[in-house]
């Protein structure tokens, strides 16, 4: 085995004895969705406590594609290098009917970004790089072997029931985020659902230790002459471990085919009758669609599996989930601090349930291309991968996966529509397009985007006065300067970069007297073509859901 | 934005049916299926339109309920 499972040992906790402790933010669920939750609140100052059951992280591989934006969360929060070191990088992917390229896509086709279009990393390591910085950081903790038992809504906190190996004990907090998974014992308690559907088909999932030369990359076959009338899929992990997917159809067993006299002849096919290889891990899935009607419900905030659930092909299950609390922290801290009502909470439910159905409409789709779910369906899909083998029109149609790319949040109450005319992608709700610029830090633009709201200047510089107001208002901006030529600087409230090579510029149709205004999640919310104090102050009200 | 076109387009309609019909000889059932969700792909796509395409799919699916007196 590459990868013996970290075990993370319970202790019993001061507060255990004595009177219920209360706490700020309480989180359910370690896995990488809760950790990076409690990094991001952590580093807010805010004590946080998360619980888990187990003593350990990610039993098998699971989740392994960490898309671009989530690697950018994942830097925010100061874990992204490790995460991005140990994986292997890919932008690009390959589909194949029987033995023939049809389709190719490349995720990142410009340079000029600090990171690939995914790294695949097992999730056991990025749930020890979240540990390994979660328990740097002062504000909190994380309590394995704590199993929430009982969950009680109160008018103004939340009372939960805590199961450890010392017997049981209480805790309030005044928020409450349930991350634990996909089958959320929190939901469950609380009585609630998550709607969808099962799609009938059992893939084996199956991670093998293995030399190989072959390429990056994400490939997929159907029908290849190795397994014939079933699909495909191969991506490369850490350590020369290899995932392969292999579809077996409804009427396959789990059990039987999770034997070793199954497995073993299917991946010689694969691979050859030489190939050498060692099994590390294999299960075999059922996926399903799913999600809760609202992820908010009064002090309890649902984020990752535990509100929605997708079907894997197109990496949108634990990018998503990243993706909520990216969302959902800064606006907890705004109204933990007074600064923002709390409806502003229901606009993560608003933004990250339209997330959840765009994803759940991706994911859908592939997993009906992948598995057809009547004969005519089936006939269409053969009908276009026949196509696809001479017909550009068709290879088009050829859905293996859509992969994830992060959600533009276009419709969102918190942006402010454009008054002046832009050209490009980078419309109010879209994340922040990196560049790679000169500056006192970071050689990249996304770096100086520092979990607060920020205001990014091109080349016209906004007065000083105003600069150190929007800093000391009471929900902080800074600026960020971007000049072609400027000397880089830093102050407390503005930070001078250069756009060395013009891609800051050119993404973000700037033009002397553009400014961007970012959200702590670094999502645009508003821009302008000239600086106006009062409007950037309004745009942050309604950002915030003050106005 | 253009609309569905019923009107009679086919320069020899006796023609067409002909050339339909022997598209399917010595064909299975199953192979049948296949060239004519081949066919049916071909030619959305030229078509482009996606409102004359709806139309035409509203159509086709209108006409099926009611050829077996169906509501």
């Amino acid at each position: 085995m590459t990868y013996s499972p970290s075990v993370y040992p319970y202790r019993r906790s001061p507060d255990q004895d004595g009177d219920v402790v209360h706490y700020p933010v309480v989180i359910v669920g370690a896995g990488p969705v809760g950790l990076a939750a409690a990094a991001d609140l952590a580093l807010r100052d805010v004590p946080v406590v998360v619980l888990d059951d187990d003593h350990t992280v990610s039993v098998g591989s699971r989740a392994i594609c960490w898309a671009k934006r989530t690697l950018e969360i994942f830097d925010r929060l100061g874990c992204g290098e490790p995460i991005a070191r140990k994986g292997v990088g890919w932008s690009t992917g390959k589909v194949f009917h029987r033995d023939e390229l049809v389709f190719q896509f490349d995720l990142l086709p410009e340079h000029g970004h600090r990171r690939p279009a995914f790294v695949n990393l097992q999730q056991y390591y990025v749930e020890d790089y979240l540990v390994e910085r979660v328990s740097a950081l002062p504000a909190a903790e994380i309590r394995w072997m704590n199993k929430v038992v009982g969950v009680t809504p109160q008018a103004d906190r939340v009372m939960l029931r805590i199961d450890t190996p010392d017997g049981d004990y209480a805790l309030t907090c005044d928020w409450l985020i349930a991350a634990d998974g996909a089958r959320s014992p929190v939901r469950t308690m609380l009585g609630l659902e998550a709607e969808g559907q099962v799609f009938r088909d059992r893939f084996l999932i199956v991670d093998i230790r293995m030399k190989s030369d072959f390429p990056p990359g994400r490939w997929f076959w159907f029908d290849p002459p190795f397994h014939r009338n079933q699909s495909a899929l191969l991506h490369r992990q850490a350590d020369d471990v290899w995932r392969i997917d292999l579809q077996l159809g409804w009427d396959a067993d789990p059990e039987t085919e999770k034997r070793a006299d199954r497995i073993l002849p299917r991946l010689r096919a694969m691979l050859g009758e030489d190939a050498e290889f060692d099994v590390e891990w294999a299960s075999v899935y059922t996926f399903e669609c799913r999600r809760m009607q609202d992820f908010r419900h009064g002090r309890v905030l649902f984020a990752g599996d535990a509100a929605h659930l997708v079907s894997p092909f197109g990496a949108r299950g634990a990018n998503s989930g990243i993706q909520d609390v990216d969302n959902l922290v800064w606006k907890l801290c705004l109204v933990m601090a007074g600064l923002a009502p709390d409806r502003l909470l229901d606009t993560y439910d608003i933004e990250r349930t339209a997330a959840a159905d765009e994803n759940i409409k991706h994911s859908t789709r592939a997993t009906d291309f992948i598995t057809p779910k009547s004969a005519i369906s089936r006939t269409f899909r053969d009908a276009v991968l026949g196509l696809a083998k001479h017909h550009a029109f068709a290879r088009r149609l050829v859905n293996s996966g859509r992969l994830s790319v992060p959600a533009v949040l276009a419709g969102s109450p918190l942006n402010t529509p454009d008054t002046d005319p832009f050209e490009g992608a980078m419309v109010p709700g879209t994340p922040a397009a990196d560049a790679p610029v000169t500056g006192p830090g970071s050689k990249w633009f996304i770096e100086y985007l520092r979990s607060v709201f920020m205001l990014v200047t091109f080349a016209a510089p906004i007065p000083p006065e105003a600069a150190a107001a929007l800093f000391r208002d009471p929900i902080r901006c800074r600026v960020v300067h971007v000049d072609a030529d400027a000397t880089p600087s830093i102050s407390d409230s503005q930070v001078v970069i250069a756009d060395s090579a013009g891609l800051l510029t050119k993404r973000y149709d700037a033009r002397p007297g553009t400014c961007y205004l970012f959200r702590p999640d670094q999502h645009v919310c508003a821009r302008w073509r000239t600086f106006d104090l009062t409007a950037v102050r309004a745009a942050i009200a309604r950002a915030a859901g003050n106005a | 934005m253009t609309t569905l076109n019923t009107e009679p387009n086919l320069p020899d309609p006796d023609d067409f049916y002909d050339e339909l019909i022997a598209l399917h000889r010595d064909l299975t059932d199953d192979e049948s299926a296949l060239v004519n969700a081949k066919l049916i792909l071909l030619l959305a796509n030229h078509i482009g339109d996606p409102d004359v395409l709806r139309a035409a799919m509203a159509a086709a699916r209108r006409e099926a309920a009611h050829d077996g007196g169906l509501p």
